[in-house]
Order: structure tokens, then sequence, then C-alpha cells
């Protein structure tokens, strides 16, 4: 692995960690479900840096667009703000 | 102080913190949102960032350093592949594992719509009686 690609990874989990903390501390629950895709799209390139193909075309699909579509059909039959 | 931000940045050493320090991260987010939260929404996605800890954990753990994809071609197929290529059990359970949170995450959020329709709001603090 080529210092280039450590340097991107390392800048991959921080853009990974700082959107769990958005989603943490938001209090739209769609800014949110918004925040974990994109969260779940960079998981999907740190498995492909760590030379998982086949596990990155499956987060990306599976666990970046289906979770999030069934996310936005529950808010929009619920509600989409979170009261405290 | 600098040679200790050297040594700390030069890549033998960064190579699998970044990934094991990351989903460690990542599982205990996922542990606050599910302790600490109140809505039943926040809860689920809390469960799915548990989840990609967890798979970003044995995928990390699956990596040898220096080594290609387990897909084999003709160049992999000259020597021993066994050598060249990282351990595909881990991401094989781990593709498995990602199926099997989809399925846990609309369970969860079935349940969610169904304690919405029957109390009318999502906030775990005022579901007074758990008598179905």
């Amino acid at each position: 692995m080529a210092p280039f690609v450590l340097y991107l990874s390392l800048a991959l989990a921080i853009l990974m960690i700082v959107g769990a903390i958005v989603v943490v501390v938001t209090k739209d629950l769609l800014v949110a479900v918004i925040a974990s895709a994109v969260v779940d799209l960079v998981l999907a390139i740190l498995f492909y840096i760590l030379q998982a193909p086949d596990v990155a075309i499956t987060q990306a699909a599976i666990g970046a667009g289906l979770t999030t579509a069934i996310f936005v059909v529950v808010l929009r039959k619920t509600e989409r703000f979170e009261d405290d | 102080m600098s040679e200790a931000i050297k040594t700390f940045f030069s890549p033998s050493v960064l190579g699998p913190e970044i990934f094991y320090g990351s989903s460690v991260a990542l599982f205990l987010i996922g542990l606050y949102m599910v302790l600490v939260k109140k809505n039943l929404v926040k809860i689920a996605i809390g469960l799915t960032f548990i989840e990609s800890g967890v798979n970003l954990f044995l995928i990390s753990i699956g990596y040898v350093w220096g080594k290609t994809a387990p897909i084999l071609n003709k160049t992999l197929m000259m020597g021993t592949p066994s050598k060249e290529v990282v351990d595909p059990v881990p991401q094989a359970l781990v593709l498995t594992a990602i199926v099997i949170g989809v399925a846990v995450t609309a369970m969860a959020l079935s349940i969610v719509i169904v304690i919405h329709d029957k109390y009318g709001t999502l906030n775990i603090s005022k579901i007074k009686e758990l008598k179905w």
C-alpha cells in the first residue's frame, strides 16, 4: 500500500467519523439518514482500499442504497424531526 | 516530538491502525447512539453503525500488507495464489453479514412504524405502558 493510499485512507476515516458525529448531533432525521449514507459510502471506499472489491460493491449498493431508501420510507410514514 | 510524529506517519506504523481505530470509533459512536438517544430512528441508525464497525474490523483483520484482492487471474495462477492474495474468508463472511444487517434493519424499522402507529410518537420516554 503506497503512502498516498495511506493518507487517502486516513482522510476517508476522518470523514467517516465526522459524518457519524453529524448523525449524532443533528435534530433533523433526514439529515441523519443522508449522513449515514455518506458514512456507508466512505466505508465502501475503505473496503476497496483493503482489497475487498466484492464487499465494496455490496456495501455501496445494499448498505448505502437500500438501507437509505428504507429509512426514508420510514421517515415519510412517521415524522421527520426529533423532539426532545 | 516531530520525530514521534514522523514515526507515526511512516507507512509501516500507520497501516492497520487507521482501520482498527476507525472501526472501533464507529462501533463506539453506534453504541452511544443506542444507549443514549431517545428517538427510535436514531437507535436504528446506531445499530447500523455497530454492524458497519464490526464489518470494517473483520475486513481489516483479514487484510495482509501488500497483497492483492482474492480474484484469480492468469498471473496469479502461474505462482501460488495463497501467498499473493489477502485472506478471502472474512470477506465472504462480511458479504453475508451486510445482507443480514439490512434484513435486521428492515425488521427494526417495521417495529418502529408499528410503535408510531400505536403511540403516535417516536420518543421512547413518552411511551409509558409497555403492554401490547
